[in-house]
């Protein structure tokens, strides 16, 4: 037992190891100053000549968000073009079916949005033509997405008057070539030698030891599997997502696949200390993460690894802790540790079924995802920070008196009132989202009777869960809802393009702003925003954001669920 | 927009060679070197493949070690764990059926000695895997199906059982009772 949580704490001290030069590398990268990589040059020219891109033309906030927006069309229509064709289409061995228009939609902007909500099954739902074109590609570009907007903002925040942010297409395609190909080439590599299969072969067919004959799905999975990790995309090859044996086979391969999804996001608060030259506030932000992290990791890991008190009220040895849902090879502290991981960071990839969590796990994933910025996503994690961040600023002058100011720029009614609204849109959208279905549930339970596999307060829990990861772009589910109909195709995928693309256009206009503005030398007027009274400040501010807006529905699911049982 | 049509159209084509081509083919390369040639690694026995190491499979008859429940019924055509929330009365119920089952195929086992993961279903639907404490507690019922000591099969899982510096202890099922049928074929 005390090995397992030696090994989670081993796995978390690694990725600190990896993601510190991680960030410095990355810095350098977006800084266009030498590094590592710069081999990849020839290849990131020959892909603008082909594009037609001139990569040194800087940009506006404006037109940077222009350029995001469009390109991300083009993969919406194309995604859905694919998905809802790919039954006519080519590699296709198993010959699953086209996707249903609102099915087709609501994919399509799962993985557009780098949220990866799965309302189908891989091994049934897609051809291997899907898989690689739409699912494995916008993993790929969704990823980029978030980095080069997040690069646009650290940009911004340099101590200059400017409206010249580089160039959109130069940081989005230098973050595939220098960091997420190079990187899910190793990993892919690693699972594939831990025995994850990458063929375009279809299912196999066989008889088993004991006579019965079963088919065992396979498919170009390695390669999928590695940029679903590292891009904090979560959307599995398999249904079962890295709780199946092929898809993540050993104990190893968790533990390498943990420590992709994690550490891009906790590599760009540091790349953006080393890009600021403000290293100190780098190591503020990331520990206002941390201790958020912990805050939520302790109390699941405790309650994981001590079982479930109904099953242990059957008189059974429950050693091994809460096993359902949970693989052996894996147990219940990595388990429980990956379900924390996954759900701060909107990644939503799952090695364990969430929705047989105990009722405090399952409340501390939620809140993971309603905070959305303790590590949070590739890129998009640090922009809903600043969001919170420019909040704090705000409140903590008020309090002093002073004007608020961060990093030498003032903070005035425009960049608060953008803060504000991105902040806020995301519990309007996830309790808006469930009350609204609560309401439809409620009034007809029996023609709904398919959307809840639990009865009682877990049943609510599910559908709360459902709007959070949505919102929180995140993925991952309380898995028994039965999503897959137009109501949840369409309310779901509503709610993930909105949670997608405010809280990326938000923050980087509020960057794009504050460029535009006189440098104001830091004096001892200044408000300091690296110290470590103005993180508890911070800390402050996300937690009665996310404890006042969500408590109620709450109270009415995981909290209602946890005083029943124990 | 207009201006940035024509460009995302064009990276966009781009990057699909990049991404959907070049790098899978990249992986594909790699894979070929992998031991099983990223086919996923078989078991074989008496001539033909009787399973994946790494998936599953269902074992009803007494004679063999039997592994955890299975929402999927261990058919790997699909994957899925039950989704059953940890207050849900009929879950309970079902894990209380499956004990009361266990109890009367292990004659001699007391409840005490049960491990929860004997009766609780795995995430994937497919997992490989008994704890060694839960494949001890099949023993007797196999060495008597089998006509073999106890001795014998406790040694057996103890061969089987792998131990490693990252993670728990397990037992792989499919393993572990195709070492039992090669042993008493001989």
């Amino acid at each position: 037992m005390n090995n397992e949580l030696l090994s989670i704490g081993g796995i978390y001290l690694v990725t600190l190891v990896l993601a510190l030069p991680l960030g410095a590398y990355l810095a350098r990268v977006f800084r266009g100053e030498k590094n590592l990589l710069d081999f990849m040059r020839p290849v990131e020219n020959g892909i603008y000549r082909l594009s037609g891109i001139d990569a040194r033309r800087e940009m506006t906030w404006q037109q940077h968000m222009v350029a995001l927006l469009t390109i991300n069309l083009v993969w919406f229509l194309l995604a859905m073009l694919v998905l809802c064709t790919q039954g006519s289409l080519p590699l296709n061995p198993d010959g699953n079916p086209s996707m249903s228009p609102d099915l087709a939609f609501n994919t399509a902007i799962s993985f557009l949005v780098n949220c990866n909500l799965q309302h189908y099954s891989g091994e049934s739902g897609l051809s291997y033509l899907s898989q690689i074109v739409v699912i494995t590609f916008l993993q790929f570009v969704s990823a980029a997405t978030g980095i080069a907007a997040a690069v646009v903002v650290f940009n911004a925040l340099q101590t200059r008057t400017t409206e010249k942010l580089g160039n959109f297409y130069d940081y989005f395609v230098k973050s595939l070539t220098r960091l997420l190909l190079p990187g899910s080439l190793l990993i892919a590599l690693i699972l594939a030698f831990n025995g994850t299969p990458m063929t375009l072969q279809g299912k196999q067919e066989l008889i088993s030891l004991q006579g019965d004959s079963v088919a065992v799905s396979r498919g170009p999975v390695a390669a999928m599997v590695a940029i679903k990790e590292l891009g904090t995309n979560g959307g599995g090859f398999y249904g079962a997502n890295s709780a199946h044996p092929l898809e993540n086979p050993n104990f190893l391969t968790n533990a390498v696949e943990n420590i992709a999804l994690v550490i891009i996001p906790i590599a760009m608060v540091f790349a953006l200390g080393f890009y600021l030259k403000r290293r100190k506030l780098a190591y503020m932000i990331f520990g206002v993460m941390t201790v958020g992290f912990v805050a939520l990791l302790a109390p699941t890991v405790y309650y994981e690894m001590h079982g479930n008190p109904a099953i242990a009220k059957l008189g059974v040895d429950q050693a091994l802790g809460a096993m359902e849902g949970k693989e052996i090879r894996l147990g219940a502290a990595a388990s429980a540790y990956w379900s924390i991981t996954n759900t701060i960071i909107s990644c939503g990839s799952v090695n364990s079924m969430h929705d047989s969590f105990m009722p405090i796990s399952g409340m501390s994933q939620m809140l993971g995802m309603m905070t959305n910025a303790f590590y949070g996503g590739c890129g998009v994690g640090l922009l809903n920070f600043f969001a919170y961040l420019i909040i704090a600023v705000f409140i903590a002058g008020l309090m002093v008196g002073r004007t608020p100011e961060l990093l030498g720029k003032k903070i005035e009614a425009r960049e608060m009132k953008i803060a504000v609204i991105v902040t806020l849109l995301h519990p309007l959208l996830i309790l808006a989202g469930t009350a609204l279905t609560a309401h439809l549930y409620a009034s007809n339970p029996t023609e709904y009777s398919g959307w809840l596999a639990n009865p009682g307060y877990h049943g609510f829990s599910e559908m709360l869960y459902e709007f959070t990861s949505a919102s929180a772009n995140n993925g991952s589910g309380f898995e028994g809802l039965g999503d897959n109909t137009p109501w949840w195709n369409i309310s779901t995928g509503v709610v993930l393009l909105l949670a997608r693309f405010l809280p990326i256009v938000g923050p980087v206009a509020i960057a794009g702003l504050l460029a535009r503005k006189k440098y104001v030398p830091e004096s001892a007027g200044t408000l300091p925003a690296d110290t470590a009274t103005f993180g508890v400040m911070v800390l402050a501010v996300i937690v009665i954001i996310a404890a006042l807006a969500f408590f109620p529905a709450l109270a009415l699911g995981p909290l209602a669920e946890h005083f029943s049982l124990y | 927009m207009k201006q940035n049509l024509l460009p995302a159209f064009r990276l966009t084509l781009v990057l699909l060679v990049v991404c959907c081509l070049i790098y899978p083919a990249l992986v594909w390369a790699g894979a070929q070197l992998a031991p099983a040639g990223g086919q996923g690694e078989t078991i074989r026995h008496k001539g033909r493949v009787v399973g994946y190491d790494n998936v599953g499979q269902n074992f009803t008859r007494p004679e063999y070690f039997q592994g955890r429940p299975s929402a999927v019924d261990y058919n790997a055509a699909g994957s899925a764990g039950s989704n059953k929330g940890p207050s849900n009365p009929d879950y309970l119920a079902t894990v209380q059926a499956r004990l009361d089952t266990f109890l009367i195929q292990n004659p001699g086992v007391t409840k005490a000695q049960v491990p929860a993961e004997l009766l609780t279903a795995s995430g994937s639907g497919l997992d490989p895997h008994l704890s060694p404490a839960a494949a001890a507690v099949q023993v007797a019922r196999v060495a008597k199906a089998r006509n073999l000591e106890v001795a014998k099969v406790q040694a057996l899982i103890a061969r089987h059982t792998q131990h490693s510096l990252l993670g728990p202890d397990r037992v792989n099922v499919l393993r572990l009772n195709v070492t039992l049928d090669a042993l008493q074929n001989r």
